[in-house]
């Protein structure tokens, strides 16, 4: 036997890592999907981000409002990216991969949470092309490595947050079909509910309400103050982070929890 | 004496009112082939589930390796191999990287990684194609690959569902003469579902023939024959009478669909 005595911690975390070091490999062997994503974003900062910039309908008080959505693109594409995730999951129970994962020793939430961060490796190509198109079009960007880094931390945690709730539905309705119905129904209240393309201030009393609940509210305000120069929190940086890690935490639990039914 | 390596006392499990598998005992022994036959429906599948702590039973208990497959469930998976029906390695990593993540998720020591891969590959016929990816094998070569998967840790007792489903002729005596070796090379116990009675008659050391989630028949090959009296019965004539008529109601629309996807994928 090969049983070794291993800090149930350090096996976690250990184990976390492979599922997210081989789901990135697979990634490595077909490069065209990091291609494909990259182009939605573009086309919202270029096309939406530009017409609505131009009207000037939205009173973004002292940053102009290309500036303000373009941290709002980066979140919106993490949300998309993420909120999918769940049928490769579905996909890969279709098959008997799941299956046979829950047989081995993995404990369970690290295969919910390596898989999360995988969703979030997926997105930095996104982040890439964000920042070099919003390079071009003049937005004023902090390029400090602390707030580099600190962008990089938000995005993944973010798409760890958003895919690991999409595994949840997945575990939940099971085939292919409910999954994509509900991922659609999903995805707009998320991002429309949000600070991501206008401002809170001008949304009714009830969406500002909802909007406070939304984690990508948190994700979209912590993106804002670290990716544009002289941007400061409207929430605060700590609360940004308290909530994206409380619900990413609370989300793998539950995850952890229904997985198993997978293979049911 | 023998040690049992697998200990099932009343197995069951419901779905809703429905008894998939009705209270089945049953011991094998170490280094024993085991083949669990029936019609679709018979509650095969379940059993390999419980066994493998996929699924938790309604009531019973088994033992697997010496574990409480209900107390003792991390203990069962680091015990067993498990091989589910449909295609459980992944098209879009290679042969080798397929296995290195399950020798990472089982915690082979690093130094031994790299050399029992190469003996996995080598065991299973698989070392020229490590380095492909597993989206361009065949069938039989796909089989083969998530078989030497299971085993990388060297497990007690190797579950298959189905191993040979959707195989031409010729792959699947290949699947088989591996796992013969396998069996008498590290005295692994081969626990299997299957619908190829012949395959049955060639390799089980015994049988037993579920129906309506019941054991219904136990025994080797000759002894079930043996069973129906007068002599000169075949193994189809004994699975026709304790299985009863082939053409059953048995098997969801969900399991006859995987079923067919398994094979279409394979083949």
């Amino acid at each position: 036997m090969t049983a070794t005595l291993i800090h149930p911690l350090a096996g976690f975390i250990e184990k976390t890592f492979v599922i997210t070091e081989f789901e990135l490999r697979k990634l490595r062997h077909d490069f065209t999907e990091l291609v494909t994503r990259a182009l939605q974003p573009a086309l919202w900062l270029l096309i939406f981000g530009q017409v609505f910039s131009r009207s000037g309908a939205m009173h973004t008080g002292n940053i102009p409002y290309l500036d303000f959505i373009a941290p709002g693109i980066l979140a919106q594409s993490v949300l998309f990216v993420a909120i999918f995730y769940g049928i490769n999951v579905i996909w890969e129970r279709d098959l008997g991969i799941v299956q046979k994962f829950l047989a081995s020793p993995t404990p369970r939430a690290a295969l919910v949470l390596g898989k999360g961060f995988s969703a979030g490796a997926r997105t930095l190509s996104q982040a890439a092309v964000i920042y070099a198109l919003s390079l071009l079009l003049g937005v004023k960007l902090n390029w400090s490595p602390l707030a580099l880094l600190n962008v990089l931390v938000i995005v993944v945690l973010a798409a760890t947050l958003f895919a690991t709730f999409s595994l949840i539905i997945a575990c939940l309705v099971k085939t292919r079909e409910r999954f994509m119905g509900l991922g659609q129904v999903l995805t707009m209240p998320l991002f429309f509910a949000s600070n991501a393309i206008y401002p809170t201030a001008i949304m009714p009393g009830w969406l500002r309400t909802i909007s406070h609940l939304n984690p990508l509210t948190y994700v979209v305000d912590a993106l804002r103050t670290f990716m544009l120069a002289g941007s400061p929190s409207t929430y605060g940086l700590s609360r940004d982070y308290a909530v994206i890690l409380l619900t990413t935490t609370i989300l793998v639990l539950i995850g952890a929890r229904l997985y198993p039914r997978l293979a049911t | 004496m023998s040690d049992t390596v697998l200990d099932i006392q009343t197995l069951t499990r419901r779905f809703g009112t429905f008894t998939a598998v009705d209270a089945i005992t049953l011991l094998v022994n170490a280094g024993e082939v085991f083949g669990l036959l029936g019609s679709n429906g018979a509650g095969k599948t379940t059993t390999i589930k419980m066994l493998t702590t996929l699924l938790p039973p309604s009531s019973g208990e088994a033992r697997v390796a010496g574990f409480s497959i209900t107390t003792q469930a991390v203990d069962v998976r680091r015990a067993i191999g498990y091989v589910p029906q449909a295609v459980s390695v992944d098209g879009s990593l290679t042969g080798y990287e397929n296995l290195l993540i399950f020798a990472k998720l089982y915690d082979l020591p690093r130094r031994e990684r790299q050399a029992r891969i190469g003996e996995a590959l080598e065991f299973m016929g698989l070392t020229a194609e490590g380095g492909r990816l597993v989206g361009e094998y065949s069938g039989g070569m796909v089989r083969r690959l998530e078989i030497a998967q299971s085993t990388l840790h060297r497990p007690r007792v190797l579950f298959l569902d189905e191993p040979t489903v959707g195989l031409d002729p010729i792959a699947r005596d290949a699947v088989w003469k591996h796992l013969v070796d396998l069996r008498t090379n590290y005295g692994t116990t081969l626990f299997f579902t299957t619908h190829y009675l012949e395959e049955a008659e060639s390799y089980c050391d015994r049988i037993a023939i579920m129906h309506l989630g019941k054991v219904a028949a136990l025994g080797t090959c000759k002894e079930l024959e043996a069973s129906l009296g007068g002599g000169g019965h075949t193994l189809s004539e004994v699975f026709v009478h304790y299985a009863g008529s082939a053409l059953d109601s048995g098997g969801s629309f969900r399991d006859v669909s995987a079923e067919r996807a398994t094979a279409q994928r394979l083949g």
